[in-house]
């Protein structure tokens, strides 16, 4: 039997780095991974000479090398990561596109303002305000309490069109809630997406893996690929182990869980009342073409596609839900790392509906959604005329295979625990469940709750 | 230990915690902060090196003591002493 000082659950980003950071001050630290490659929520697969991304489309919190007290530099420097290492390059702009209007942004703040003040233009000061508030607004604090993002933002947008539209990227990236968000979430993913701005690591998301990994190793941390959890093991009410899916039982003085909070709370014996599952869901498309976007003539790295004035974050009635879209064009980077064109398109899902399926109709019903990506796709670049070359569809139901995330759910549940406390003595969590969400988030979850919980005791400094 | 190699020291762990920082030029009498893009929890990196590489304990409360390369010799100056 091994006895460990920290057992880390999951080698998705935030493991990773939670786990770097133990292994950085000695501690005896294991992460365990049911699957066969680390990644979790942000990983990648091979089809025959394709290489497939899957999770975020984009690495969110753009900085220059040594920019002062962006959370990317930070990141690097407590997972002491050179800069250069991730190779970034940045996207050329992303657009918000609803029927009346488009916002394009891109990773110069400045371009939303003016796209604002020239589509919105009685709109100008309000958004002038908001931009103040973000500036002053604690987003980071622990123990700030949830309030609807939504009716805060409301206080300064009194345009709904454009308040709809400002919404619209942050919801889909990253809201485990419907419709709103926290504002403390909004504050967060606002500089993260319109302030700070998207790039993408050369080789894409699993490069950072890979490089996460790497250096997990190099300071002496242990890594069980292939390690499934049956129980954590607890005793008068405080953490002693896990118990693995082959009987093997692992004793740690702490477990740190990345797996989500209802996730981790079902691998507790004495059950406690569950949190709430999050609904939100996805298919994602991943289409290759023998041309490039870039060539008939889009310039955009995102589109965040929808056909109404209103935003309908939420759970889908039926399979997926058509209304909007996120079209990705990961080419749309300084440097392109493809041969061929890419396209990923991500619609809102429902998994009960694709989870009910049986396996044949589950098939032609994927069939059925790449048909609906290249029609978005022809409809809103009519000009872009390409052959299909392969493509692959996931759904929800591959999402929680894959995750381990219940019922698919990508953001994880609604009710977050910010300070990675679970209510039981030695078991924290890092990750999407604690609230900081994206990859650059997931980074900086792992690495603040295992310097809170696992070096410093739990006192702050 | 002298001043030198005491700074020396000092500068050896800062350069592990700020990587792709510039460290030729620090001035002993300016705050690190100001000098560097270093937060509190970069502090805690510097008082967990202490401790790893020379045993050195530095408790909360003393934190501040680290705030100028010349304010962290003089308070580990005789720490070192005691060390190894």
């Amino acid at each position: 039997m091994t006895n460990y000082d920290t057992v880390i659950i999951g080698a998705g980003m935030s493991g990773l780095a939670a786990g770097i950071r133990l292994a950085m001050f000695d501690q005896k630290v294991c992460i365990l991974e049911r699957h066969k490659v680390p990644g979790g929520l942000n990983s990648y697969y091979e089809r025959p000479g394709r290489k497939l991304d899957v999770g975020l489309h984009a690495l969110t919190n753009f900085a220059q090398k040594n920019e002062r007290g962006r959370p990317l530099t930070k990141l690097l420097k407590q997972l002491r990561i050179p800069y250069e290492k991730l190779e970034l390059s940045q996207q050329y702009f992303s657009r918000i596109a609803f029927p009346e209007h488009n916002l394009s942004f891109s990773n110069d703040p400045q371009l939303l303002t003016r796209e604002i003040e020239k589509s919105f233009p009685h709109q100008k000061d309000n958004f002038a305000k908001l931009l103040e508030l973000v500036k002053i607004f604690d987003d980071v604090n622990l123990d700030n309490k949830p309030q609807s993002a939504k009716e805060k933002v409301r206080e300064f947008i009194t345009d709904e069109r454009l308040l709809e539209m400002l919404f619209c990227p942050l919801l889909i990236y990253g809201s485990a809630w419907e419709n709103d968000m926290d504002f403390s979430q909004f504050v967060i993913m606002f500089k993260s997406i319109y302030q700070e701005g998207f790039s993408r690591p050369k080789n894409g998301v699993r490069s950072i893996i890979n490089i996460l990994t790497e250096k997990y190793k190099q300071l002496g941390g242990e890594l069980r690929l292939g390690t499934g959890i049956k129980k954590i093991d607890i005793e008068n009410s405080a953490v002693i182990g896990v118990t693995l899916d082959s009987g093997e039982i692992i004793q740690s003085n702490k477990v740190m869980s990345s797996i989500g909070l209802p996730e981790t709370m079902n691998l507790i014996s004495e059950k406690s009342e569950s949190p709430v599952i999050g609904n939100m869901s996805f298919t994602e498309t991943i289409l290759f073409f023998d041309k490039k976007p870039g060539d008939a003539g889009i310039k955009e790295t995102i589109i965040f596609y929808n056909d109404n004035n209103k935003y309908d974050y939420k759970k889908s009635q039926t399979l997926c839900d058509y209304r909007s879209a996120v079209i990705c064009f990961p080419n749309n980077f300084g440097y392109d790392d493809y041969d061929e064109g890419v396209i990923r398109v991500t619609f809102i899902a429902n998994f009960e509906k694709w989870n009910e399926l049986d396996r044949k109709t589950y098939l032609l019903r994927k069939e059925e959604v790449c048909d609906e990506a290249l029609a978005l796709i022809a409809k809103v670049f009519p000009k872009f005329q390409a052959n299909l070359l392969y493509h692959d569809v996931f759904t929800p139901k591959t999402i929680m295979r894959y995750t381990g995330h219940f019922k698919g759910a990508v953001y994880g549940t609604t009710q977050k625990a910010r300070d990675g406390r679970t209510g039981i003595k030695n078991l924290f969590i890092c990750g999407t469940d604690q609230g900081f969400l994206g990859i650059v988030g997931a980074m900086l979850s792992g690495i603040s709750m295992a310097n809170l919980h696992c070096l410093m005791n739990g006192e702050k400094v | 230990m002298d001043y030198q190699t005491l700074r020396r020291k000092i500068i050896d762990i800062i350069a592990d915690i700020a990587i792709d920082e510039d460290l030729s030029n620090l001035d002993d009498n300016i705050r690190l902060r100001e000098q560097l893009d270093l937060d509190s929890m970069d502090f805690l990196d510097v008082v967990m090196e202490l401790k790893k590489r020379y045993r050195i304990e530095v408790p909360t409360e003393d934190y501040m003591k680290l705030a100028t390369l010349k304010s962290c010799i003089e308070y580990l100056g005789p720490k070192f002493a005691f060390s190894t």
